[in-house]
């Protein structure tokens, strides 16, 4: 398994001397194409900050970030905001999407934004909406849609193109627990396709769908699950 | 729950007559678990058969007859609290007798003795995920049965969290107090004790 991101001694500090803040504390993370990782902490234990170098909108104070092999530190800012458009997917909490445009609008707008002509972003629009199924609802507008198809259309933007690393904050937002399960199957899904996904979240049954958790305690990386057994082992422990 | 534990986590401190440490028992565990004389001295013969406290060696029965724990008891302790329970039953209670005590102990650090719990409990949650992910998602009943074991799971985890913070806030404002409140039953442990009653 090739290891999509990647972070190597990480650590973040925020502000100067008595006000100094150490967000992330030497974190060592490899996530591979294919595998969903959680991450796990209480509030203030560095998750969405980890999330932040993930993504590289920031750069850490020490360490490094790792994206397909790529050290981020030795781009440009170009380069690194070409590497955000081109390879990273968010999903955020609160979806996010822009009420002037349609679904499909919304979704191919990364590839748009990356000089993709509109006619090949809005045939990957579609694809990325027919694998999260709501391809049928692609010339709708955001608020003629449910918070569970918003949220679909947001993995959908997510996934869009070539996009090879999947970043999620607490995604399931404000969703019923059926309606955040779904969303957690899917986000499952578009990993076993072959994408790398972080999500991070408070939520222990969001994160059993990961295929890793891990934990974070005061910037920390403390403990992780280990690789599942099989299903069936359950069952016979239960019979 | 393990008395053996408890008597062991109480000796941990220092030196105890048997009677005093009946009466610390039942004022740390929320006084839920009510003992009697006798079975604090079978425990501790039993104990110090296996060679995990000690005795000053003076009349069996006597309420003045000191205990002391050992090396191997230290040791015992904590690799109890640090082994995970059987979770195809209830866990909770043997859950939170764990955390009552680590929290008494001040050499240990109750976040990791959380977090080994926490992780067990969260394993299993991710094995009961891969069964309905890997069901037909059509199949109610499967998704119900497993649901059950996971929010079973889900609210020992929560409470996990909420101990965890509490545990960090105490530790922030300083065990100053602490022993104080020891010594009597508080309006929390009255509390515990009467949702006991009512299970």
């Amino acid at each position: 398994m090739t290891a999509v991101l990647e972070l190597r001694g990480v650590s973040k500090t925020y502000g100067t001397g008595a006000a100094e803040v150490h967000a992330l504390v030497d974190v060592d993370l490899a996530v591979g194409d294919g595998e969903l990782v959680a991450i796990m902490g209480p509030s203030g234990s560095g998750k969405s900050t980890l999330l932040t170098m993930a993504g590289t909108l920031e750069l850490p104070t020490a360490g490094e970030v790792f994206i397909g092999g790529q050290p981020i530190s030795g781009l440009s800012r170009n380069e690194q905001a070409r590497i955000r458009r081109r390879s990273v997917g968010y999903v955020f909490q609160d979806f996010n999407l822009l009420a002037g445009l349609t679904a499909a609008e919304n979704v191919s707008l990364p590839l748009e934004l990356d000089g993709v002509n509109a006619k090949t972003a809005h045939r990957a629009a579609l694809s990325a909406m027919r694998q999260l199924d709501i391809e049928e609802k692609a010339d709708r507008f955001p608020d003629e849609l449910s918070g569970g198809e918003r949220q679909r259309v947001a993995i959908a933007r997510s996934i869009v193109g070539d996009r090879n690393l999947l970043l999620a904050d607490e995604p399931t937002g404000a969703l019923d627990s059926v309606n955040g399960e779904a969303v957690m199957r899917m986000l499952r899904n578009a990993c076993q396709a072959g994408i790398a996904g972080v999500v991070v979240t408070h939520d222990a049954q969001l994160a059993s769908w990961a295929d890793r958790v891990v934990f974070l305690r005061d910037g920390r990386v403390v403990d992780q699950t280990a690789a599942p057994m099989e299903p069936e082992s359950l069952l016979v422990q239960g019979s | 729950m393990s008395v053996r534990h408890a008597l062991l986590a109480l000796l941990s401190e220092g030196p105890k007559y048997g009677l005093q440490l009946r009466q610390e028992f039942e004022a740390r565990t929320g006084e839920v678990w009510p003992l009697n004389v006798g079975q604090v001295y079978t425990t501790l013969q039993r104990l110090e058969r296996d060679g995990f406290v000690e005795s000053d060696g003076s009349d069996d029965e006597s309420p003045q007859k000191g205990f002391r724990i050992t090396a191997a008891g230290d040791d015992e302790l904590v690799g109890w609290l640090h082994t995970p329970g059987d979770i195809g039953a209830p866990p909770r209670d043997e859950l939170v007798i764990k955390v009552l005590i680590a929290l008494t102990l001040p050499e240990l650090d109750v976040q990791d003795v959380i977090q080994v719990h926490r992780r067990h409990l969260i394993e299993a949650m991710q094995q009961y995920t891969r069964l309905k992910a890997d069901a037909d998602e059509d199949d109610v009943t499967l998704a119900l049965v497993i649901d059950a074991e996971l929010f079973r799971l889900d609210a020992a985890v929560r409470w996990l969290d909420a101990a965890a913070a509490r545990a960090k806030r105490r530790t922030r404002r300083g065990a100053a107090s602490t022993t104080a409140r020891k010594s009597q039953p508080s309006p929390a442990r009255r509390a515990a004790r009467s949702v006991e009653v009512s299970r």
